[in-house]
């Protein structure tokens, strides 16, 4: 059963030969063929490519070379650029679209030795928390194919679940990591803003898009953020500050680490059930010696209407480059400039992301900027006060994820707020640019729950060391659905 | 705060989308809905506080020193390129 191995231990397996990348990637393959009509988790699947790599990578490796994650097979969520391979971000827009070149994450993935079977179903342009809007059909829960997998990368999180791949590249704009992570039973970790080059990330909000690691283990997702996180000077906002080696003292006890429950994220639209297993989770952490107290970060409820403005204007202006000109959709037999653009943009983008587009060109328009794009930018700075007033106080702060577990495919789409306010508690790390993770609590009425473990900013080694120290108490990171097992 | 159609039809035009008549009384409804909520980021107390547009507190944006870096690749990059002809991107005519 190679599928139930983890990442960590595939690579060992490949270092020590008792495995070839061919054979992982031929059972991965046949995974993800048979469970493609349940879960639609790809968009495309780059089998032939992935053999190739495979065999080079089998060759490295007998040759005693090769580079952290030789041989390893991983996804990239359809929003990395991939050299010649169809890049869509879930989006008409972009259905015909073929990178011209590797986003910095995949190129660095690549350098590791890792293979690349394919490319993973999202929202479309990463706008949605249900997978529901991408042109290429929703992702399913592996736990419950009636139910979403969360979003916005959710075709990441349910091929991780599924065991379809050991690990998969997503990114979080407002929780697009964490959300999709807490709904599938696994492990994912926003870094902080800048750690992780957004260079060939295809934009939605770039004050608030980070590239991260879907996995299934905290140690699976450090050993793939070692790789991708750094310096790039090709990404202006990249942070120009040492890596340290997320592997490193993994497992350090936790005796005297100061957790804080955020106040706020116990408010009244928490499950029960999900709070129980978050305060179960707790109870470890003090077990292991950490000190627990409650924390208050006052303006923490103004953040999904600071986000639904700063997000949307940052996204009307990104989306502009979609003008049927250069590449993208492009509408037949245009009049002039005004309705190839105007035709070709309706024709290419879904509704969630002409909402947003629509949002935030109102927010900056004429008369409003002051009262909305100011505003929330002041706020903005409010929340991330909180923040820095925390990390004073507590090393870590922890809460839910999402208020409830998975939800069923349709239940949130006819009104946007409801979808938008399940990503009440992740999107303040967002806007304060701070790290977070995802990590599996426990089970709510047989859906799995997620704990948030939060960090001061450039502290991933402490988030995924107390993630770590936690799984390696429980066990509810290697709980699989059933019919993946 | 109720968006009305004609405001409806003109961020639209604004954002150079075309929407079918038939669309708009929709998202009519949701915009208003959303103008609504983002409305109440009015209640909170920011006098004095000043607009955060990075995430990142005391980070400069760097400069990069002022070099030729790239090659040219507009062959392979107007291969995804709707329409193109001897290395130009084709546009309905724009001056009569």
């Amino acid at each position: 059963m190679i599928h139930r191995q983890t990442l960590t231990q595939l690579a060992a397996g490949l270092r020590a030969r008792k495995v070839s990348s061919v054979e992982l990637v031929r059972a991965f393959l046949a995974r993800i063929e048979a469970s493609q009509p349940a879960l639609n988790a790809f968009i495309s699947v780059t089998a032939e490519q992935a053999l190739a790599e495979a065999e080079a990578a089998d060759r490295a490796l007998a040759a005693g070379r090769g580079g952290a994650l030789a041989g390893v097979p991983i996804g990239h969520k359809d929003l990395f650029c991939t050299a010649g391979v169809r890049t869509t971000c879930g989006s008409r827009m972009l259905e015909n679209f073929v990178s011209p070149y590797d986003a910095t994450v995949v190129a660095r993935l690549k350098a590791a030795g890792a293979v690349v079977l394919g490319k993973l179903n999202m929202d479309e342009f990463a706008m949605g928390s249900s997978n529901e809007t991408s042109y290429f059909g929703p992702v399913r829960n592996p736990w419950n194919t009636e139910l979403v997998p969360g979003g916005s990368s959710g075709g990441s999180a349910a091929a991780v679940a599924a065991r379809l791949l050991p690990a998969a590249t997503a990114t979080d704009t407002g929780g697009s990591i964490r959300q999709p992570a807490a709904f599938c039973g696994i492990t994912g970790i926003k870094p902080t803003y800048g750690r992780v080059s957004r260079y060939g990330m295809i934009a939605f909000a770039s004050s608030l898009d980070q590239g991260g690691v879907l996995a299934a283990s905290a140690e699976d997702a450090a050993r793939m953020l070692r790789e991708m996180a750094g310096f790039d000077p090709r990404d202006s906002t990249s942070v120009d500050a040492p890596v340290p080696d997320y592997l490193a003292g993994l497992g350090a006890p936790l005796a005297g680490v100061r957790i804080g429950l955020v106040k706020e994220f116990l408010d009244k639209g928490l499950d029960p059930e999900c709070e129980r297993c978050v305060r179960e989770a707790l109870a470890v952490f003090e077990r292991l010696g950490a000190s627990l107290r409650e924390v208050s970060l006052p303006s923490i409820p103004l953040s999904v209407p600071a986000y639904y403005v700063v997000a949307p204007a940052e996204c009307s202006s990104n989306l502009a480059r979609y003008d049927g000109v250069r590449f993208g959709h492009r509408c037949a037999d245009a009049r002039d400039l005004e309705d190839l653009y105007k035709r070709s943009r309706c024709e290419g983008f879904g509704a969630e992301v002409k909402r947003r587009i629509m949002t935030g060109t109102y927010v900056l328009s004429a008369g409003y900027y002051d009262a909305y794009y100011l505003k929330a930018q002041r706020v903005r700075r409010l929340i991330a006060g909180d923040f820095e007033r925390a990390f004073g106080e507590v090393d870590l702060l922890m809460g839910p994820t999402t208020p409830t577990a998975a939800f069923a495919l349709g239940a949130k789409t006819a009104d946007p707020i409801t979808m938008y306010l399940n990503d009440i508690y992740t999107i303040s790390a967002n806007l304060a640019g701070v790290p977070a993770m995802s990590v599996p609590c426990g089970f709510a009425a047989g859906l799995p729950v997620g704990l948030q473990i939060i960090g001061p900013h450039f502290a991933e080694q402490r988030l995924l060391h107390a993630a770590h120290r936690y799984q390696l108490e429980t066990d509810w990171h290697l709980r699989l659905p059933e019919r993946f097992a | 705060m109720a968006l009305t159609r004609a405001q409806v039809e003109n961020i639209a035009h604004l954002a150079r989308l075309e929407l079918q008549a038939s669309e708009i009384p929709q998202f009519q409804l949701n915009l208003s809905r959303i103008v609504d909520f983002i409305g109440e980021l009015e209640r909170a107390d920011t006098a004095g506080v000043s607009p955060m547009a990075h995430p990142l507190p005391g980070l400069a944006q760097r400069l990069r020193p002022d070099e030729v870096t790239e090659r040219d690749e507009h062959e392979l990059y107007q291969r995804n390129a709707p329409q193109v002809a001897s290395g130009l991107y084709l546009v309905p005519k724009v001056i009569e």
